[in-house]
Formats: C-alpha cells, structure tokens, sequence
C-alpha cells in the first residue's frame, strides 16, 4: 500500500498552531470513509484471476496490489460496489455491514 | 508526436502509489476516478488546479487534504490561467520535470472557464487541461451546463407537461477545443479507463496544450446505482453517445467505430435523470446521435 496514512488530528491550542495562509499539507488526512458502508465488498482470492480491473476502476483507491492478489483498505472504501460489478469473474461479493 | 514511442500504461505499469485518497466524493463518483487515474499517471511533480465543483470541494476539506501532491482551488472562471501561471512560474524559477494539470467539470469548462482555455490554448501554455464531464453542474445541486444533454432533467431544467427537460443538445467542446489547433485533444470515458490513462500519458509529453474531455458518471446527479458507475460510463459510448476520439497534428480521428450501436433506449432507461423521456423524445435523441455520426464518419475517417 501506497498512500497516506491517518494521522491524529491535534486541535490548535493557540493562533501559531494554524496554517500561515490558506496553504496546507497535502495528503493529510484524518478522517476515515469507512462508517458510509452498507455493504462491504468482499474478495474471494480462490475466484481472482488477479486481472486487476477491480484496483483500476476503483473511484477511491482503496483496492490495491498484494502478495495475495489484491486487498482493499476497508478504512477508506465506501462500499458503492464498483469493484464487485466490473469483476469479470463474480469475485467479489457485496456483503451486507452488521452494526 | 511519435505515438510509437510512447509506452502504453497499464493495471501492472502503473504507480502504486495513490496521489487522490481519502476524498468525500460521493460512493461510486465517476469524476473522482478520473482524477485519481489521471494523477497516477502524472506522478509526484504536478500542480493541479481545480475551480470550484465537486473534485475541488470533495478533495480540500480541511484538514482533510485527498490531493497528495500540489493542488489548489482557483476561481471558477480561471482555471486555465492560474494553470498558466504555475507552468509560467516554475520556468522562472527553474523548476524542470513537473506537470500542471486542471480538473474542471463541465460547468467550469464548457461555460464558465471557456474563456481562459481559449487564451491558454492561443499561447499555447504548457498544461494539460482535464474536463470531467458529468454533465450537469453537480456540486450546487445539479443544474443544467452546457454539456447537459437533450433531455435530461436537472433543476433549472424540470421535466413535466410542458418541457422534457433539457431542451438544448450537448456542446461541442471538443471540437470547440480543437478548433484553436491545440497541439493534442482527446475525448475519453472512465468506462474505458485503460484508454484514458493512456491519453493523460500522452497529453503529459506534449510540449504545449493537451486537452481532454473525459466522460464521468456521476450516481448522485443522474440517479444510477452506485455500482454502476464504470458500466453506464462504457455504455454511453456503446450506444453512441458518446465517442472516443483524438486531434492532433491537426486531424481528427475516431479511435473506435462501433459496428452496431447498444441500445440507446436500454442506456436511458437505467438512468434517473431520464426516466420521463418518451418514445418521441427518445426517437429525437437516436436521430440526433445518427447525424453526429454521419458527420464523424465522413469527416474523421
Ligand atoms: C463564480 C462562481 N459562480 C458560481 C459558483 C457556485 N458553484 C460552485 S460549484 C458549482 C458547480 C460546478 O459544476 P461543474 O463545473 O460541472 O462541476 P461539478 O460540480 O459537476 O463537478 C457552482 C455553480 C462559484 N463557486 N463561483
Ligand atoms: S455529486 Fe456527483 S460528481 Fe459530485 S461527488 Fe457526488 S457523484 Fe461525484
Ligand atoms: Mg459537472
């Protein structure tokens, strides 16, 4: 994986704590996308062909090259289901969050 | 441009690295793939500019920040200038290897910005300008552009008794685009997404403007499922709808012919946005699509 990690977000305490202008660090991130899931895509690595249309097609990113196929980053993936629906081989399931 | 010594990117070659990530796009935003794809293939040195739209106000939300090489917000209007500028001040400066890359929506281009592409195509900046086309200005809720086709409902063009929605056709941008004599222009869609990254590779060695208009679903706008996003994106150019096609060295050329056209019917059908069409309508939008096809068949080869 290679992306940016989540860091903990320190609230300023003080007016110097702030951006100088209304630049800032990209690639900042301290926010997670996992909690818009209702359905969590799922992969089985038996079905995979590993043609890797899945990590292309994925609006977020979040599918990404392994050492066993792919894998997904479940912090970050919305679960719209684009990967299950552009598998060619029905690898990835969508399977519904439990709370 | 020798096309033949340009390497083809694909799902092994490219980056792993991710330069859009953890941006609150809506699940399955077509423009959003465009962005992250086209980033991958520009690499660590870009400058990306972004007018306000819905890339711009998913991807800057402090201090969330998704753009994980440069990015800035410009004025709706100026994307294309502040774009030259940053390609005009890293010569100043000295600063080599890098790329400057706009991502407007089709608002930000096709009306609003149309003007400041127009200049930095006559000067033929280096910079490589991306269209994101979702076909409606989506970010404020979904109002009618210039790209927003016959037909299709947003608000400030409802559907009902007296009008099918949208009453004017698509705007030609890319010809509009081509008409300056820009050193390279394409047209694309997310749902051929191999093509397009193949396009970003190919605007990035132009030593001038590149421009690229690629198609990009949007589930939120056009009331499609999420998961469809890729599908309905490729079906658009599958039933004629859309085209992928390229300009340089000043001609014009289709990059695929389809034989047979999908259903323009079945594309429309799954498709919020135009679910009040009628048959009537839906026979104007075929003829519509035959003419246009008739012309880029005779035109473009
Ligand atoms: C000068 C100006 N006019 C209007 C707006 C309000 N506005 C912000 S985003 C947006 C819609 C942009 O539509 P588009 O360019 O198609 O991008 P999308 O949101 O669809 O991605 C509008 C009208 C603005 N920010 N600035
Ligand atoms: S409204 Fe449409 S274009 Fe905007 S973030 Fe949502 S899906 Fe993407
Ligand atoms: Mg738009």
């Amino acid at each position: 994986m290679n992306r940016p990690k989540v860091t903990e977000f320190k609230k300023a305490k003080h007016i110097n704590d702030y951006p100088t202008g209304p630049g800032f660090q990209g690639g900042h991130l301290v926010d997670k996308n996992a909690g818009w899931r209702t359905f969590r895509p799922v992969i089985d690595k038996d079905a995979c062909v590993n043609c890797l249309i899945c990590y292309m097609i994925c609006p977020d990113g979040t599918i990404y090259k392994s050492d066993d196929k792919v894998d997904i980053d479940y912090d970050f993936c919305k679960g719209c289901g684009v990967c299950a629906n552009g598998c060619n081989v029905n690898a990835i399931k969508m399977v519904k969050e439990e709370l | 441009m020798d096309n033949t010594a340009i390497k083809k990117i694909n799902a092994k070659n490219i980056t792993d690295k991710e330069y859009f990530y953890g941006h609150k796009a809506c699940a399955g935003c077509g423009g959003s793939l465009a962005v992250r794809q086209a980033l991958k293939v520009l690499g660590d040195r870009s400058y990306s500019v972004l007018p306000a739209g819905c890339m711009a106000a998913v991807g800057f939300i402090y201090p969330q920040m998704a753009f994980n090489s440069n990015a800035v917000i410009s004025m709706f209007p100026g994307s294309a200038s502040m774009a030259s500028g940053i390609t005009a001040g890293n010569k100043a400066l000295g600063v080599e290897d890098t790329h400057t890359v706009v991502f407007a929506g089709d608002g930000g281009t096709a009306d609003i910005g149309l003007q400041a592409l127009s200049g930095a195509i006559d000067r033929d900046d280096k910079l490589i300008y991306i269209c994101y086309d979702n076909e409606a200005y989506m970010n404020t809720g979904i109002q009618k552009s210039g790209l927003t086709p016959f037909g299709t409902k947003t608000t400030t063009t409802p559907a009902g008794k007296n009008l099918p929605g949208s009453i004017t056709e698509k705007k030609n941008l890319f010809e509009i685009v081509a008409a300056h004599d820009i050193k390279y222009a394409a047209t694309a869609s997310i749902g051929y997404i191999n093509d397009f990254i193949n396009k970003v590779n190919k605007a990035k060695q132009v030593d001038g403007t590149s421009f690229i208009h690629v198609y990009a679903s949007c589930p939120t706008g056009w009331g499609t499922p999420t998961e469809t996003s890729v599908e309905i994106a490729k079906e658009a150019v599958d039933c004629g709808l859309w085209y992928l096609a390229e300009y340089e060295n000043g001609e014009f050329k289709l990059n695929r012919n389809p034989k047979e056209f999908k259903s323009i019917p079945e594309y429309i059908k799954k498709q919020g946005r135009f679910k009040h069409l009628t048959d009537d309508q839906i026979k104007h939008i075929e003829a519509a699509r035959d003419k246009k096809w008739a012309r880029i068949r005779k035109n473009w080869g």
